[in-house]
């Protein structure tokens, strides 16, 4: 029972990190908490969705999911973010302008995508199957997809760990995040840098809905409480820190899952705003957040 | 590296709202000079380090790269003209360590392809930048802090390595602000060598309250007061300049 448990908050917390880490990646990038996230990562969901009704092929919609995702990330940079943030530079509403902004995105967003696919609740199917694996007469809540969410999490964390500790790319990303005027005086083009960082967050997140979707249902809000969970774990990882993403994920998804099992499912989710709550009462930088913030 | 290049600004003005902060200010550096810029606090040092270096846009005024007109530069384009600069304080990335702060300077003031240099895939250039990051710890002397975190280190050895991430990118006008800030003697005589080292073959723009600096490395001197140029000449000139003496050195250069 134990291991039955913790095989599933790490799925579930698996998700949580990428959904924290694709938050965390705009908030390094632009000092913006990304409501829009959950918006962004479910239209890329939808469009893998279509592909497979099309294609009957999960395989190829799971890579178009992930680059729609990426250039929507980007769009909503280059179109939204960058007009808005050059037009409020200065002042209290700069700090909250772009904030409530994404909120703004997200409901268009949604409201787009009910449109469009209307909003009933879709089945968005995986080949992988969803039936816990059988040991002897024992069946694990944990299915193939489970493993797969779980695997491809793992993968991504681990190309991100590479792309921002070995590449240029990723020293810039993190030159750029702290210090923009002293990355831009070294020759960074920070704009761009921020972009890129935008892209890696929308694949990300539309990443986590292209592969949690198949376990469940989907529809234009279907990935919000997904978001609330990886926005918690963000904060409690500290919101600048990747590593802190992952942890608060895992830690959060492991939690979620004993707590459900233990307690019982009424008191999972205030479990969750408890621990963000304390967090934040008790180490607002979150675990693994800086002590200086952007001033270093 | 290409060769040292004179620069001058002429009638430099910058308005921020409705204040002055540099009024008609011309300003020259020849090839291989060290010129220093003082004044008191406000007088618009910073600023005019800012109009050079595109982080600000100045009202009216022109700069000419050995006797080009030229437009103000934008950040981006530092690197291309030989520009870099140091900022008041430290300066440095906090989260990244000494090696990879200095990285970032060696890295992108190049300009490979551009998908094979994000991702480090040039090897050539990749070894090349290292070699350099490495070269030049050594030659600042902060070797042994290559692995630290830029956040973690002593005063005088951040204020070093923030000169190391200015130079690695091979310009050929220097802009210092303030590098003697809170130094102590040891350090200073330090930074003294390396001014007159540097020079050799390249420029300095220097903005110091430092006035032992200033007068052993410069070759001349602006002053600044208000916004406005009072004086310009040799340190012994500056030293005996009666307006100067009025408005600055009086004041603060007999702490």
């Amino acid at each position: 029972m134990f291991i039955d448990t913790l095989l599933i908050g790490i799925s579930s917390g698996a998700i949580y990190s990428l959904m924290a880490l694709a938050l965390v990646l705009v908030w390094r990038s632009t000092r913006v908490v990304n409501f829009a996230q959950s918006g962004q990562a479910v239209f890329s969901t939808y469009i893998g969705y279509e592909i497979t009704v099309r294609t009957h092929n999960y395989w190829i919609s799971l890579p178009a999911a992930i680059i729609c995702g990426a250039l929507l990330g980007s769009l909503v940079d280059l179109l939204f973010m960058r007009p808005l943030l050059r037009r409020v530079k200065s002042g209290p509403i700069a700090e909250l302008a772009p904030v409530i902004a994404t909120l703004g995105l997200l409901g268009l967003l949604q409201s787009l995508l009910g449109l469009l696919w209307g909003n009933a609740f879709l089945q968005y199917a995986s080949p992988l199957s969803a039936k816990g694996f059988t040991f002897g007469s024992h069946t694990v809540p944990f299915s193939p997809q489970n493993l797969f969410i779980v695997l491809a999490s793992a993968l991504v964390l681990v190309i991100f760990g590479l792309i921002f500790k070995y590449t240029n790319l990723g020293l810039a990303l993190r030159a750029a995040s702290f210090q923009p005027e002293i990355a831009q005086l070294a020759g960074v083009r920070v704009s761009r840098v921020r972009n890129i960082g935008w892209a890696f967050a929308g694949a990300t997140g539309a990443l986590a809905g292209a592969v949690i979707t198949p376990t469940s249902t989907l529809s234009p809000n279907s990935l919000d409480l997904l978001f609330v969970s990886g926005f918690i774990a963000a904060v409690i990882g500290g919101l600048d820190s990747l590593v802190g993403a992952v942890v608060g994920g895992l830690v959060l998804g492991i939690g979620f899952s004993f707590i459900l099992q233990y307690i019982g499912s009424s008191v999972t989710f205030l479990a969750g705003f408890l621990i963000l709550m304390v967090v934040l009462l008790v180490r607002p930088r979150g675990i693994f957040g800086h002590k200086l913030g952007r001033h270093a | 590296m290409s060769s040292p290049a004179s620069l001058r600004m002429e009638s430099v003005t910058v308005d921020f709202g409705g204040l002055r902060a540099l009024s008609s200010v011309s300003i020259e550096i020849k090839a291989g000079e060290v010129v220093g810029i003082i004044g008191p606090n406000g007088a618009g040092k910073t600023t005019l380090f800012n109009v050079l270096t595109g982080l600000v846009t100045p009202t009216s005024g022109s700069l000419y790269i050995n006797g080009q007109a030229r437009k103000w530069p934008r950040i981006h384009e530092l690197a291309d003209i030989g520009i870099s600069r140091t900022l008041q304080g430290v300066g440095l990335f906090g989260e990244l360590s000494v090696s990879e702060n200095l990285l970032v300077g060696a890295t992108h003031s190049q300009k490979p392809n551009l998908f094979l240099a994000l991702f480090g895939l040039n090897g050539r250039t990749e070894g090349l930048a290292k070699e350099r990051v490495e070269s030049t710890m050594r030659q600042f002397g902060i070797s042994q802090y290559g692995a630290q975190r830029a956040s973690d280190l002593p005063y005088p050895i951040a204020k070093r390595v923030a000169l190391a991430r200015a130079v690695i990118s091979n310009p050929t006008t220097l802009l210092l602000d303030e590098p003697a800030g809170g130094l102590g003697a040891e350090d200073i005589s330090w930074l003294k060598d390396f001014v007159l080292r540097f020079r050799r073959d390249r420029s300095v723009l220097l903005v110091e309250h430092h006035m032992d600096v200033i007068m052993s490395v410069c070759d001349r001197i602006y002053v600044l007061n208000f916004g406005e140029l009072i004086a310009h000449g040799t340190p012994d000139e500056i030293r005996k300049n009666p307006a100067v003496i009025a408005a600055y050195l009086g004041g603060e250069a007999t702490e």
